[in-house]
């Protein structure tokens, strides 16, 4: 008998029931519920008079649609109604279904995946799902964790379980070691730019290897959240010591012996030696340059070193076709070196990267120097906690120095719901994870890079080539 | 939720790759609180101007197109956001059927539970549909989900797979929620077992 994969472990253990037809009932351990995609379910329970099975397993808040500006208003006086209306109305579920919700002001408030991890809500082995794609961010910690549409949260309140088919195994060994300014978030589009944004369709990928385990947690997060922009089910790494560091102490942690028994359990969630995968495939962290994506989809990344890809250069006549359209969306000419391209806002914030360890590497870059003229800067810490923290190490004031903007903790112009958007023809370098069309605001220009090359170029006014940038500066 | 057993009508070619959420349905959309009435925005950065008119090239402003009930799509169709919304807004406008060689595993998933069928086909059959799609509103199409074909405009027939359970669920229009709940006992004895992992 071959070994089993982490992922086929953590499945096995939540299987309440097989059909004979493949479709397994999965238990679910954790739910984190936001704004956005939850008032339909909630009402859905309403309109069948069903309960919510475990409440205590739901955790709540407020993120997409949140303002970052200044909240000493409360959440009347959010100026969009139809914004004020849904975060009222997730208050009101909440209360009513006896689910925990950590209100606006709440310095806990953030992120729904920046808060579950800081919180200890996230631990190794559970399944836990959210009604948002980046739910994928928790398999940082060794959990299953994956995005459920709006009938799905509807499913798991009511029942605790989800209907599920079992995906497939696909290791990502990331091998060799990062060189300077390499960050997981390059590896996350080294990985993206590498087997397509459909590459992981069916999939849960797991991150192994040195460079994976070299990575804080901070890095695999942001690594793990991007599972999704790979069309993956799910991203996974492998709990170890860093894990167990990280969660330790946090408030919705296990405490005295049941941290011990839990760590014990955890250290099994490994993939055994010889465990089969699916798919498998090996990346040298160690040749990565910084990168930067040039299209409206994840998988169109280059090299800051790079230029603007030529369509006539692409044989396959939907490829081509594809890549014409999104380069007159970007306003880009084929060609043109990247490292020319100039900028007009710049994003540090969103699930990816906009925990302290993005905050202090940003502000590292940032300090002593000031924000190009032509460009407005915005920094958006993921949580409450973050920016106290942030701000207790003085990042704030670089950053304001510098000329960026710091705001309250939110999505932000991650996806543009609330008032933080690009206008029309505006290019962005963002720490976000999504250069759709129209993400950050219709017609805007969004271009994915990480903490370090967004604060870079955002003190210079154009893509700039972090390596050098230190060198010179 | 809505049955599904056979569809005849006319199929709209959406000849982009990767189509994403954010198209289907731009975040400006997903402040409502309820699941009925984002047909009017399905597509709109695509379908609108700034200025809120009709762009004319688009191919679900165009008259013929504008009763579509399937879309004939490329590669990985539904990508992005888990936001429901997408399949709302798809069948707020009428659209029951999506073919294309592949989606998002999110996107396809909530198809089902809202009475959408999601047909998954080879590229030479995507192809073939969306070139009969390109003819117009003549070239209405035949799904039939029980006997899994697809007839086209000219009479030839495209078979496809489904899984039996969804399968099953779409025909009779099974409610998720009330099948799980006939498996309360088997919930009930697993969470029993947990008492052994208290940290869960
Ligand atoms: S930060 Fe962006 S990607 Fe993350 S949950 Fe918010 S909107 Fe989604």
């Amino acid at each position: 008998m071959t070994g089993t994969t982490l992922y086929d472990k953590i499945w096995n253990a939540h299987m309440v029931d097989e059909q004979a037809d493949g479709n397994c009932l999965l238990y679910i351990d954790r739910h984190l519920v936001h704004e956005v995609t939850s008032p339909q379910a909630f009402e859905g329970l309403r309109m069948t008079s069903r309960k919510v099975r475990a409440p205590h397993k739901v955790l709540a808040l407020a993120d997409h649609n949140i303002p970052t500006t200044d909240r000493t208003g409360g959440v009347d006086a959010i100026a969009d109604p139809e914004s004020k209306l849904q975060i009222q109305t997730l208050e009101k579920n909440c209360a009513e279904f006896g689910i925990e919700y950590v209100a606006m002001d709440d310095i806990r408030q953030g992120i729904v995946h920046v808060t579950g991890p800081e919180q200890g809500f996230t631990l190794p082995g559970l399944t836990i799902v959210c009604g948002d794609s980046h739910t994928s961010t928790h398999g940082a910690f060794g959990a299953l964790a994956h995005g459920i549409g709006t009938s799905e949260v509807e499913h798991v309140l009511a029942t605790q379980t989800l209907i599920q088919s079992k995906a497939k195994n696909f290791r990502i060994n990331v091998v060799g070691e990062a060189p300077d300014y390499i960050t997981a978030k390059d590896i996350a589009l080294a990985i993206i730019g590498e087997i397509g944004t459909a590459g992981g369709t069916g999939y849960v990928l797991e991150y192994a290897g040195p460079a994976i385990e070299a990575l804080s947690m901070e890095g695999r997060m942001t690594l793990c959240n991007m599972s999704i922009e790979a069309g993956a089910r799910a991203g996974l790494v492998a709990p170890d010591e860093k894990t167990y560091a990280f969660l330790e102490g946090r408030a919705k942690a296990p405490k005295g012996e049941d941290w011990d028994e839990a760590v014990a359990y955890w250290r099994t969630l490994v993939s055994d030696a010889d465990a089969v995968f699916d798919k498998e495939i090996t990346i040298d962290a160690s040749d990565l340059p910084p990168l930067v994506t040039w299209g409206t989809s994840p998988q169109d990344v280059i090299s800051i070193a790079g230029a603007v890809p030529n369509p006539a250069d692409i044989a396959d006549e939907a490829r081509r076709k594809s890549t014409e359209r999104a380069l007159d969306y970007m306003g880009l000419k084929a060609g043109t070196p990247m490292q020319e391209v100039a900028i007009d806002r710049v994003f540090i914030g969103s699930c990816t990267n906009s925990r302290i360890e993005d905050l202090r590497a940003a502000a590292a870059i940032a300090k002593g120097k000031t924000v190009a003229s032509r460009v407005s800067a915005m920094v958006v810490p993921g949580s409450g906690l973050i920016k106290q923290q942030a701000e207790k190490e003085g990042l704030d004031k670089i950053f304001i120095e510098a000329g960026f903007e710091w705001r309250e903790p939110g999505c932000s112009m991650c996806l543009a719901m609330n008032a933080d958007k690009l206008a029309p023809g505006e290019r962005c370098a963002s720490t976000s994870n999504r250069n759709f069309e129209g993400r950050q605001g219709r017609g805007g220009r969004t271009h994915l890079v990480s903490p370090e090359m967004a604060a870079a170029a955002a003190v210079t006014g154009h893509f700039t080539d972090i390596r050098n940038l230190k060198v010179e500066g | 939720m809505q049955k599904f057993n056979q569809l005849t009508g006319i199929a709209a070619p959406l000849d982009i790759l990767n189509v994403d959420t954010d198209m289907i349905i731009p975040k400006q959309f997903l402040k409502t609180i309820q699941r009925s009435g984002l047909g009017k925005n399905l597509f709109d950065e695509m379908r609108y101007t700034p200025e809120g008119d009709e762009v004319p090239d688009f191919v679900l402003n165009q008259s013929a197109y504008r009763g579509a009930e399937i879309l004939v799509a490329g590669d990985n169709f539904g990508c992005g956001s888990s936001r429901e919304h997408a399949p709302w807004a798809l069948l707020d406008f009428g659209i029951r059927c999506i073919i294309s060689t592949s989606y998002a595993d999110i996107f396809y998933n909530n198809c089902f539970k809202n009475g959408i069928l999601p047909i998954v086909l080879p590229q030479a059959d995507v192809d073939k549909l969306m070139d009969d799609a390109k003819r117009g509103a003549n070239a209405t199409v035949t799904i039939d989900l029980e006997s899994q074909t697809i007839q086209g405009p000219d009479g030839g027939t495209i078979s496809f797979e489904v899984d039996a359970f969804r399968k099953k669920c779409l025909l009779e229009g099974l409610d998720d929620i009330g099948l799980t709940m006939k498996k309360g006992a088997a919930i009930d004895a697993y969470e029993n077992d947990l008492a052994a992992q208290p940290w869960r």
